[in-house]
């Protein structure tokens, strides 16, 4: 019966979602006023029971109830309950619900929360996002039932990919998913407002913390999946340029992008029809992500229930929103005017380049994991990879952080290049000293990874200096959130550059009691035996690590697990962490001789990676956090002015202060 | 903003819109006859890439007896899933030489020491010279050289388990 009512209680939202688009729709003619009332509850309720029809699939996992089909094919009752419950969204049935879970929950957020648009814009939002849910909906009722059973029940289920099996990866696909999904909601809004033309500051600031919120969630989900193939696949990487990682990033980049147009509509009234196509676009990139990576046209290392019947449908609903939403701005948005006038060398001007930029980053990943798509049409498989990635994307990254550290300096409107010159002396300075250093001391390391660490020191000082000579109590969080995410892409860019520059890598076929030298560690075997876990067997290393000249040795254990159901091998990768950087090391197969396989690496520095990623998406939040709270308070004193929104005007800011807000 | 400007993100994606229609619709055929089929393979004497295997050259191919040419990268995603197909291939006897795209000594090394090493000889092409010179435009492919330095066969794309036999037929026709 639990079943059977999560599959009710599904049905019955996915009814609540077409009331939802019918009763929008017809609100916004001119005989259908009196149903605009009914939109926002019945948004709510949708929420609610397709949120409970989720959490019954979870009840079905935590239970293993062995007659529902996903449950045996994706669970077995001697799994851990954390990986029992996170076996509910690591399939495609069950992750397909939670992107309708999420979509609907936010949907109802919307309808519960946002009181500053227009009615009539914040009714179209609605039947938009009852429209794209709708699709998702028929997807998961009519191909992909997380809920069917199977008679007569299974004796035991068939487990969880062993790689799964991880709680960075639990929550890796959430995460993402909630981020692909935040921006459906942007999206919507995108389509509510040219449906009604209403775009502006009020829709921006309405639009900014879905874009924000959802920005943050993708941060995260890319930096644990980063993180999670670094350690997880025991191939020494942290990133790979595989279509499923690219998939990730696309959306990233167009929200990243969104992020900085919105807050140029919101504060200047600027770039209006350019950001109702960012918003399209951020979503589009979640969807075509979504599509590669389940309808299995590309190749890739992560291995996915790959179906083309999925596929076609998730073609079908791209076709349907992205190709629909896109006519529309077409038909739009010429009589969506471009707002007000900027000049080049100004605040907005520097986040057009750096959006123009952006915008040109995504194209060259999008090309690059299409590419092989278009060949292939043609007759010709290939592999794009670091070759076309690295070089070509640098072409348009440097000259990005650049703009990105002059920027936040610059003035709305208009600026002066020499102020601006003279500000920019010291970061100027340090990126000089530290290319010095770098060249002295690590002498040729490559062109990228020298820029690479030139320009993060040199971003790392831009990026503090929005607050240099600013009354720093008085300063409103959202600047504080700029500077901590500036700051992180510096950091995380030190990482990138000093893994790639300094990573030492050694091989070798070890016997009991070896010792090997890696870096500045001196690594010895000094046993190999088996270990058992929850569902799984291992061998362990037991390696000592030693650092320099330093007496004190340390333990690490990588292990070669072996899983019984299904039976798969991975390799747990023993990490070792130093402020200087990271000792990895897997263990790898037996040879006959008896020697023992041992991958080693040194890489000075390369947690900086994630430390970067987590820097930027606790920037986003402080960020978001500043400016709901500053909504918040607007809200209670609704007779104050529409300027109380933002930031003083730098115009009312002495110019001898120097920095403007 | 000008009218065709505004229809530009429309066009885009309908052309993705085709693209991504024709591979669901047309899914991949690797048995793809190349021009190069049925002729020498050009003169070429390429470095060894790696510090255990030796250089490669034609006249390692010109030996009396069919060998495979394979064109692989440290960077390429679907080399690694071929892998274990190839060693299964020199498993079961067949001399394989790879010719490394665009690569770097110790990333192939790396690569190898990961993947498994089924190569006889290794040659490190840096500029994809010999690459296009075959008839070759991606990796991975994958040659069937008769004794004599003729090509005979060409297979596009990654190995997979369902390929074998069909390459092992090919060296064995090639063979008498």
């Amino acid at each position: 019966m639990i079943a059977e009512s999560g599959l009710a209680l599904l049905w019955i939202a996915a009814a609540l979602a077409m009331l939802q688009l019918v009763a929008g729709s017809f609100a916004l003619t001119k005989n259908g006023a009196e149903l605009a009332g009914a939109v926002r509850p019945v948004a709510i309720v949708q929420g609610l029971l397709v949120g409970i029809s989720f959490l019954v699939l979870v009840w079905l996992f935590i239970r293993t109830d062995l007659s529902v089909k996903l449950v045996v094919s994706n669970s077995h009752s001697l799994k851990p309950l954390i990986y029992k419950i996170a076996g509910a969204w690591g399939n495609h049935e069950g992750s397909m619900l939670l992107w309708v879970t999420i979509m609907g929950m936010a949907g109802g957020v919307v309808a519960l929360l946002e009181r500053r648009l227009p009615e009539r814009t914040m009714i179209a939002t609605l039947a938009a996002q009852a429209f794209v849910s709708l699709g998702f909906y028929a997807f998961l009722l009519f191909s992909s039932n997380p809920f069917e059973r199977i008679t007569p029940s299974a004796p035991e289920g068939q487990g969880l990919n062993p790689l799964l099996q991880d709680p960075g990866l639990a929550f890796h696909p959430p995460t993402l998913y909630i981020g692909y999904v935040g921006l459906s909601i942007a999206f919507s809004f995108a389509v509510g407002a040219l449906i009604t033309r209403d775009v502006g500051p009020v829709f921006a600031r309405a639009m900014r913390p879905w874009v924000t919120g959802a920005w943050i969630f993708l941060t995260l989900g890319i930096t644990a999946g980063s993180w999670w193939a670094y350690y997880e696949l025991g191939w020494g990487g942290w990133w790979f340029w595989d279509p499923v990682e690219n998939a990730s990033l696309m959306p990233w980049l167009a929200a990243t992008a969104l992020l900085h147009s919105v807050s140029v509509l919101a504060t200047r009234n600027a770039l209006r029809a350019w950001t109702i196509m960012l918003a399209v676009v951020a979503f589009s990139m979640s969807m075509i992500g979504t599509f590669l990576v389940r309808s299995g046209i590309l190749t890739s290392v992560h291995a996915f229930a790959v179906d083309p019947e999925r596929g076609s449908f998730i073609l079908a609903l791209l076709a349907i929103y992205i190709g629909g939403a896109m006519a529309l701005f077409g038909l739009r948005a010429s009589t969506v005017t471009e707002g007000a006038k900027f000049k080049l060398f100004s605040r907005e001007g520097s986040l057009v380049m750096n959006n123009v930029l952006l915008v040109g980053i995504l194209g060259i990943v999008l090309i690059g994991t299409l590419y092989p798509l278009l060949t292939e049409a043609m007759g010709t498989k290939v592999s794009v990879g670091p070759p076309y990635f690295n070089p070509v994307g640098a072409v348009f990254v440097f000259p990005m952080l650049v703009i990105m550290a002059a920027g936040p300096l610059m003035r709305w409107r208009s600026d002066n290049g020499a102020k601006i010159g003279n500000v920019m002396a010291i970061p100027a300075l340090v990126s000089a000293v530290a290319l010095l250093l770098v060249v002295l001391m690590a002498g040729d390391i490559g062109l990228l990874p020298t820029l690479g660490l030139t320009i993060a020191a040199g971003l790392a000082v831009a990026s503090f200096m929005p607050l240099w000579k600013r009354n720093l109590r008085r300063t409103p969080l959202h600047i504080y959130g700029m500077v901590l995410a500036h700051f992180g892409i510096a950091v995380g860019l030190a990482g990138m550059a000093s893994e790639s520059a300094f990573n030492t890598e050694k091989l070798v076929a070890s016997e009991i009691g070896g010792s090997h030298p890696v870096g500045p560690w001196t690594i010895t075997l000094e046993q190999v035996k088996p270990i058992a876990g929850p569902n799984w067997t291992a061998l362990e290393g037991r390696l000592i690590a030693q650092y320099g000249d330093n007496n004190t040795a340390t333990v690490i254990t990588p292990q070669a697990r072996m899983f019984t159901s299904p039976p798969t091998e991975t390799s747990e990768a023993a990490l070792l962490t130093r402020w200087n950087g990271q000792l990895y090391a897997v263990l790898g197969e037996e040879a006959s001789d008896g020697r023992w396989q041992l991958r080693l690496w040194w890489k000075p520095f390369v947690p900086l990676i994630w430390y970067g990623g987590i820097l930027v998406a606790l920037g986003g939040l402080l960020a978001m956090t500043g400016r709901t709270v500053r909504d918040l308070k607007i809200r209670n004193h609704p007779e104050a002015p529409d300027f109380a929104h933002e930031p003083p005007q730098p115009e009312t800011v002495p110019a001898k202060q120097g920095v403007p807000a | 903003m000008r009218r065709w400007t505004i229809w530009l993100p429309f066009a885009l994606f309908a052309g993705f819109f085709m693209l991504a229609a024709a591979g669901l619709l047309w899914p991949s055929d690797s048995a793809i006859e190349s021009k190069m089929v049925g002729k020498d393979l050009p003169e070429f004497d390429l470095p060894a890439a790696v510090a255990d295997r030796p250089a490669l050259a034609k006249a390692d191919f010109v030996q009396g007896r069919p060998q495979l040419l394979n064109v692989f990268a440290s960077w390429c995603v679907p080399c690694i899933a071929e892998a274990p197909y190839l060693q299964e291939l020199a498993n079961r006897g067949v001399v394989i030489n790879g010719v490394a795209i665009r690569d770097k000594r110790e990333d192939v090394t790396a690569f190898l020491a990961r993947n498994g090493n089924p190569y006889a000889r290794i040659g490190a092409d840096d500029i994809s010279k010999v690459q296009f010179e075959i008839g070759s435009s991606g990796v991975p492919e994958t040659f069937v050289i008769d004794g004599q330095g003729k090509i005979v066969h060409q297979h596009i794309g990654e190995i997979r388990r369902e390929d074998v036999g069909a390459i092992l037929q090919k060296l064995q026709e090639a063979a008498s």
